[in-house]
């Protein structure tokens, strides 16, 4: 499978079980979405539970949270991350804060889908990486798969997970891993480890992050689209770096992270989104706190821009290769 | 293309800032106001199409005319027993409105919302509604509780944030959730709870359910997206739901004109949306209870929702923050032409031989003493001046399901934080 029929298959074998999942979101019905993640669920779960909507973000996600408090555990999708901003007063003062201002009484089990990142000429209006806006809110988690087996069953994990997700899906990796070299052609997921797909229910735990690669010299933290950036240079590189796939922003795997820091003592993060105030400021900060004695170079931060995403000019703006490969070898310098 | 004009002789272009026809020291005169008499506005059937409801989007529903007497195709023909239970309902919440501001300003709490003027809207409302019918309230629907006779001193505990407060003293006062009273968690964020309502309605519908769901927010809250997202989904699904907008003139010191109430009624949002758009004299308890049964047979029946704009007066200030007197006219409350929800229904009642003013003094002692008693019980178990009643872990509680490591972390360095300083 690729990333989308992963996708696709977490959210039809989760409403094959909980006849209270319901998927809504513009486009999403008949025609199956833009990118065809919802494609079929429609007509295999029926209109009521499947079904467009108007093209309103905060009437979308509005909804979905007086769905949740009637008991339903809707799946709503927002086209691009760049149009999330209309819904964020529902997201980040209904939904995530619910459980706790009502002290339990009322509870928002909603997963908001969303494609996100650059890499695919969608100029600055189909993508930005927002994470940072929805880690920086108590209430709220973050997750983002890098590959086909994790989309799926990250997916899985935040639809039967009782508190609000937000479930970021890095477009440009949804048919094959791309490795940052945009003049070389993509190979496509089907020749990939991570296509072979569970057709049925299994689930990776969120908080939990992944080592893609071990390694003695340094330790590089990713997630989505930039991991298989990160694991391209560190083929290119020659040096031994541990590259861990953070999977989920909030909850974080602290454990994880700090061990590989604690015996690397280097420590670059990378990610597509801005830099400042960017979730690698909380990553650089949190590996101060926990592994300051161990470091042996400052913790680097390879990252967009801060500016908004150019279109003609994506490839001077994405962290690609060689911004990450400079980082590396300052960091081992050092 | 705009070089030809220059030059030429065009009058300057000015802006239109409404502007409220009273302000401090003017005297209100309201006989600009067009009131239709009562039992002048035709009853659709449940199932009217939207397109022939217009022109309820810009009459006034009312029932009780100028005698007091019951009038009309309105008139929904309630019991001497039910119209006296929204009497007391009134009644307590006016009285308890009454006694929580007094202890705002005794202290005793930091903020208070009062609806005086105004219980002629929820409460006949909720009279009307199903119990198992959901409620997605503003700030001043402290009524609907009232109407679902849920426990003053539970209401009370939430305002002193106290040990008894179910909400863990997370939330401003007022701002209640009581799941089992069918009423949703109260947001400060305006109109929120509008789409909310109809997801609530839509998944009832969805799954085949018989509740339906109802919204209130206030004029002013009309302007905000989440009122007009909530609107063109009602609209696409026929959601049952029943929107309400309460139009008290003031959105705190800004007047209903700047909600757009010059241009045109809050009911005739719904034209724009083919939805039903009512507008009831808000100070007609009858009336009100009429257009929320109408609603709900409508909703129900699968006819779709319903906009009703509820015509009324903010007697008093917004909040115990607000100082009316420094925007608006002292007269306005006094001259309001539609009169007092209360005295309304009470001369009705008379009128039709079913109370009389002793009962009605008596009545005004018992809710007066009913409330007294849940304000002791409730100060039993604090009050918000007396400082902090909760257990400082439930600061780290239902933020997730399950406390995260930094959650744990953070609690854990407060706990320190706090036994290092001696506290």
């Amino acid at each position: 499978m690729n990333m989308i029929q992963a996708i696709n298959s977490a959210i039809d074998v989760c409403m094959d079980r909980d006849p209270d999942i319901i998927v809504t979101g513009e486009d999403v019905g008949y025609f199956g979405g833009v990118f065809k993640a919802t494609e079929g669920l429609q007509r295999k779960y029926g209109k009521t539970r499947v079904f467009d909507t108007p093209i309103t973000e905060c009437g979308i996600i509005g909804v979905a949270v007086g769905m949740a408090a009637y008991g339903l555990r809707p799946v709503p999708e927002i086209q691009f991350a760049d149009y999330i901003y209309p819904a964020l007063d529902q997201i980040v003062s209904e939904a995530a804060r619910l459980r706790y201002r009502s002290a339990g009484e009322y509870t928002a089990p909603i997963t908001v889908r969303s494609p996100f990142g650059g890499g695919i000429f969608g100029g600055q209006t189909h993508s930005q990486s927002p994470e940072g806006i929805f880690t920086h809110v108590a209430g709220l988690k973050t997750v983002i798969p890098s590959t086909p087996y994790d989309a799926k069953g990250l997916l899985i994990s935040a639809i039967e997970d009782n508190d609000p997700v937000i479930f970021f899906e890095p477009k440009r990796i949804y048919n094959g891993p791309f490795d940052g070299h945009y003049d070389r052609p993509v190979t496509p997921w089907a020749k990939h480890p991570a296509s072979a797909v569970p057709e049925g229910h299994y689930r990776i735990p969120l908080g939990k992050a992944a080592i893609v690669r071990p390694g003695d010299d340094l330790t590089i933290l990713a997630y989505g689209t930039m991991v298989h950036v990160a694991a391209g240079v560190i083929a290119d590189s020659g040096v031994d770096a541990e590259l861990i796939d953070l999977r989920t922003l909030v909850p974080l795997d602290i454990e994880t992270i700090a061990a590989s820091v604690r015996k690397t003592g280097r420590c670059i993060v990378v990610h597509e989104a801005t830099k400042t105030s960017g979730f690698g400021a909380e990553l650089s900060s949190l590996v101060q706190e926990h592994c300051f004695h161990s470091l042996e170079a400052p913790v680097q931060r390879v990252t967009g821009w801060d500016t908004p995403y150019p279109h003609s000019l994506e490839w001077a703006y994405f962290p690609g290769p060689v911004r990450l490969g400079q980082a590396i070898k300052r960091v081992m310098e050092d | 293309m705009a070089d030809d004009r220059a030059g030429r002789n065009l009058p300057p272009l000015t802006l239109h800032v409404p502007e409220p026809r009273f302000r401090p020291g003017d005297a209100a005169d309201f006989t600009h106001f067009e009131i239709p008499p009562a039992g002048d506005s035709p009853r659709p059937p449940i199932d009217a199409a939207p397109d022939d409801m217009r022109g309820h989007s810009y009459g006034l529903v009312r029932v009780l005319d100028e005698q007091g007497d019951a009038v009309g195709p309105w008139d929904p023909r309630l019991s001497p027993d039910r119209l006296l239970r929204i009497l007391r309902h009134m009644a307590l919440t006016r009285a308890f409105d009454e006694r929580m501001y007094r202890a705002q300003r005794q202290g005793k709490t930091s903020f208070y919302m009062k609806c005086t003027g105004e219980e002629g809207t929820c409460i006949p409302a909720t009279h009307a509604l199903d119990r198992g019918d959901m409620v997605f309230p503003s700030y001043r629907q402290q009524g609907v509780l009232i109407a679902r006779d849920w426990p003053l001193a539970d209401m009370m505990c939430q305002i002193y944030s106290n040990s008894g407060d179910r909400l863990k003293g997370r939330q401003m006062p007022i701002m209640y959730s009581a799941r089992e009273a069918g009423f949703f968690s109260i947001s400060g964020n305006l109109a929120t709870q509008y789409p909310q309502a109809v997801g609530w309605a839509m998944a009832s519908a969805a799954k085949g359910d018989t509740r339906i769901a109802t919204a209130w927010c206030g004029e002013g809250s009309t302007a905000e997206g989440d009122f007009h997202s909530a609107l063109t989904f009602a609209s696409v699904y026929r959601a049952p739901v029943i929107l309400n907008v309460v139009n008290n003139q003031w959105a705190i010191s800004s007047f209903s004109g700047f909600a757009g109430a010059e241009a045109t009624t809050f009911a005739a949002r719904a034209v724009g949306y083919g939805i039903a758009g009512l507008r009831v004299d808000g100070n007609d308890a009858l009336a009100v209870y009429a257009a929320t049964e109408w609603a709900a047979e409508r909703a129900r029946g699968n006819h779709g929702p319903t906009l009703i704009e509820h015509f009324t007066y903010r007697s008093e200030g917004h909040s115990t923050s607000d100082d009316p007197t420094k925007y608006r006219s002292a007269e306005e409350r006094t001259a309001w032409p539609l009169g007092d929800p209360i005295a309304r229904l009470k001369a009705h009642l008379i009128r039709i031989g079913a109370w009389d003013e002793d009962r009605h003094a008596a009545m005004d002692k018992e809710v007066a003493e009913e409330v007294r008693a849940a304000a002791r019980e409730a100060e039993k178990q604090g009050i918000l001046g007396d400082g902090m009643h909760q257990p400082f872990d439930t600061m780290f509680e239902d933020v997730f399901e399950e406390m995260p490591w930094h959650l744990k972390e953070q609690s854990a360095q407060m706990h320190a934080e706090r036994e290092a300083a001696g506290i």
